[in-house]
């Protein structure tokens, strides 16, 4: 039995020309997708039926993409949980944020708030599906990984720990069927109050030195990275310097 | 803070200016008088000065009077205190709280939360299970708020977010702060506003007055919008507190917290290869330099401890390691939070490498090197000898922890 997966994609900016293209972690979700479910992967889509960049999905391999037909600045959260709801998904793949618009990444939690379904954030693998949960893996920051069980259906956002997407074919990519649905539309209220501008650079932060005197600033200038007043153990026997040692590990967490 | 005994020259001077304001208080403490039966007493102890070199002198010329206290050449700086005793209103954080200490990261957050309180308002900081940190007072805490529990133990998000709730129905505060990062507070914060079913601004970088600016889509635009209840910050959001202390005072919920059944189940963490992870994001490496003459111990105790691992120059010049693992300004910078390091003096491009590490254990022969200087422990010995019973040490913790597990 094959799990039933969909992927949600979007259209993404390229981050130098700012072209549309494939967005990263979604089409890393569609990966992920097209490994545990092949053939059988659903992948959708709310927005316009007409943006060209949506084939480089297709390309990958995919027979059928499903749109729900939306104007742009519109509300993509009632209409996608509306047909989640009703799709029989078991697994559902975000990636973790929108590279155009707001890009809050606030999607996939309101839909797994919606939807009332457990939520997984940077799935890396998926170990295992038996007997309704999940065995996954959680990408962590530096390059840790964490075991979740997790009971289906379930919705999970893919980073970049996620697998590298397969490239795009042009030909699959033609040949490919963008299938339309009807959808009520609904505006998104953010940009009532809200202003989309370019983003300017970020100053760099200034090393402040609130030094009193001249010595002060001095010895701030020019002092050396030190811990200042670490334990220093002498004239110990091995044992009891490694034994000392693994304590302040296991204290911190990194052996276990 | 320098240990240097120092003559102060002003000090004697005023005390030989009959006319200076301070010249009574830099009298030197009275050495004879008399006592009540007529006789002089002396206290011989009080005579003379402390030299340079910490040997007491006693000049006998007649020349030298006063400054014979001992100066220190830096005086610890207690800040002033901030208090809020009656909190108009509460700004609350919840710091990510990495390894149990606040991140630069929180301390930035907790600089926001400062602004955003003024003087009326107070700083809460909500912390989940035990912390080791020791510096939430001038890091800007009024009120501390610990949630402990086995519940919010290991991986527990869902759990974590009934606590905040909990939380938000009692304290009620103007502003919720999380930061926006990787570590935890960007998925809790995302978690917390759709379950308040509120809008928060992300990756927000600029608050002034009532409007935020963010950043939006990838990095290409930002979003300047009317500031929410819910606020993820990015790192450098503001300045860190640094001129005031605070109190902490501790507040507890009123209310037992529900429990829910968790639907998501943390089954641990599972071991990767250290050496696939990239240096510059390593959590843990271990460091070998000139002084490891057995590398096939060190490769076998770094495998044990299951450490990335680094090297200094001169290993990497000699060939026993790759120059991709080379930590210092020439090699990789690296943010490890425990960096370890047998046999490596600590050249200044070295610690200049390790200038982002939490905490640094030091093996080496030598107990006047840099390395000691900057490390938080350093076993002076041999490395071979202590890297043995280090391995052998790891592999008695591993099996008394399955023992107690079985």
């Amino acid at each position: 039995m094959t799990t039933h997966v969909i992927s949600l994609v979007s259209i993404g900016a390229h981050p130098t020309s700012g072209r549309p293209r494939r967005a990263e972690q979604d089409a890393r979700a569609v990966e992920l997708g097209l490994q545990m479910a092949g053939d059988k992967l659903q992948v959708l889509h709310a927005g316009n039926i007409h943006e060209p960049t949506l084939r480089s999905y297709l390309g990958m391999g995919l027979t059928q993409l499903h749109v729900l037909e939306q104007p742009a600045g519109s509300d993509a959260l009632p209409v996608l949980s509306e047909y989640l709801r009703d799709a029989g998904a078991q697994v559902v793949l975000t990636g973790s944020q929108a590279e155009t618009g707001e890009g809050s990444g606030m999607l996939p939690f309101l839909l797994a708030e919606q939807l009332g379904w457990p939520l997984v954030v940077g799935l890396a693998q998926v170990e295992s599906i038996e007997g309704g949960v999940a065995h996954v893996l959680q990408a962590l920051p530096r390059g840790q990984r964490r075991r979740l069980k997790v009971r289906l259906p379930f919705l999970a956002t893919v980073d970049n720990a996620a697998p590298k997407p397969r490239q795009s074919a042009y030909g699959p990519a033609q040949r490919g069927e963008l299938a339309a649905h009807e959808v009520e539309i609904e505006q998104d209220e953010l940009f009532t109050g809200a202003l989309l501008q370019p983003a300017k650079p970020r100053p760099k932060r200034l090393k402040v030195i609130k030094a009193k005197s001249g010595a002060d600033r001095m010895k701030a200038a020019t002092a050396k990275a030190s811990g200042g007043g670490g334990q220093v153990l002498k004239g110990l026997s091995p044992e009891a310097g490694a034994e000392a040692i693994l304590k302040l590990l296991i204290e911190e967490g990194v052996v276990r | 803070m320098s240990d240097i005994i120092r003559r102060d020259p002003r000090a004697e001077w005023i005390a030989r200016n009959r006319l200076h304001p301070l010249h009574a208080a830099m009298q030197p403490a009275l050495h004879s008088w008399m006592g009540p039966n007529g006789i002089i007493r002396k206290n011989v102890h009080g005579v003379g000065f402390i030299g340079p070199n910490g040997i007491k002198r006693i000049d006998r010329s007649g020349a030298q009077q006063g400054g014979a206290a001992k100066r220190t050449a830096a005086v610890h700086v207690q800040l002033p205190l901030h208090q809020v005793p009656a909190p108009a209103f509460y700004i609350n954080v919840v710091p990510d709280m990495v390894g149990g200490r606040l991140s630069s990261h929180d301390r930035d957050l907790l600089g926001l939360a400062r602004q955003l309180a003024g003087s009326d308002g107070a700083v809460l900081a909500v912390v989940f299970g035990e912390h080791k940190e020791i510096t939430f007072a001038t890091a800007g805490v009024d009120r501390l708020l610990v949630l402990e529990g086995h519940e919010f133990d290991g991986y527990s998000p869902e759990q974590r977010v009934q606590g905040l709730r909990a939380v938000d129905n009692q304290f009620n505060p103007r502003h919720w702060l999380l930061p926006d990062s990787r570590s935890g507070g960007g998925e809790l914060g995302r978690r917390f506003a759709a379950s308040l079913k509120e809008r928060p601004a992300t990756r927000v970088w600029q608050i002034k007055g009532e409007a935020c600016i963010g950043r939006a889509g990838a990095g290409q635009e930002d979003l300047a919008r009317p500031l929410p209840r819910l606020i993820l910050a990015a790192v450098e959001c503001a300045e860190p507190v640094s001129e005031t202390r605070h109190e902490v005072l501790p507040v507890e919920l009123s209310t037992a917290l529900a429990r829910s059944l968790p639907r998501i189940e943390d089954l641990g963490a599972v071991a990767v290869d250290p050496g696939a992870i990239p240096m510059a994001e390593a959590e843990f490496i271990f460091s070998g330099g000139n002084g490891v003459k057995d590398w096939a111990l060190f490769h076998q105790t770094a495998a044990a401890l299951g450490a990335t691992e680094g090297a200094s120059r001169v290993a990497v010049d000699d060939g026993f390691m790759a120059r991709d693992r080379q930590v210092g300004a020439s090699g990789t910078w690296v943010t490890a939070r425990v960096y370890m390091a047998v046999g490596i003096s600590g050249a200044i491009q070295h610690l200049q490498g390790i200038g982002a590490c939490d905490k640094v254990v030091a093996i080496n022969l030598d107990p006047g090197c840099d390395m000691i200087k900057r490390a938080d422990l350093s076993v002076i010995g041999d490395s071979a000898a202590i890297l043995q019973a280090l391995i052998a040490a790891v592999e008695a913790h591993r099996n008394g922890a399955k023992r107690d597990a079985a």
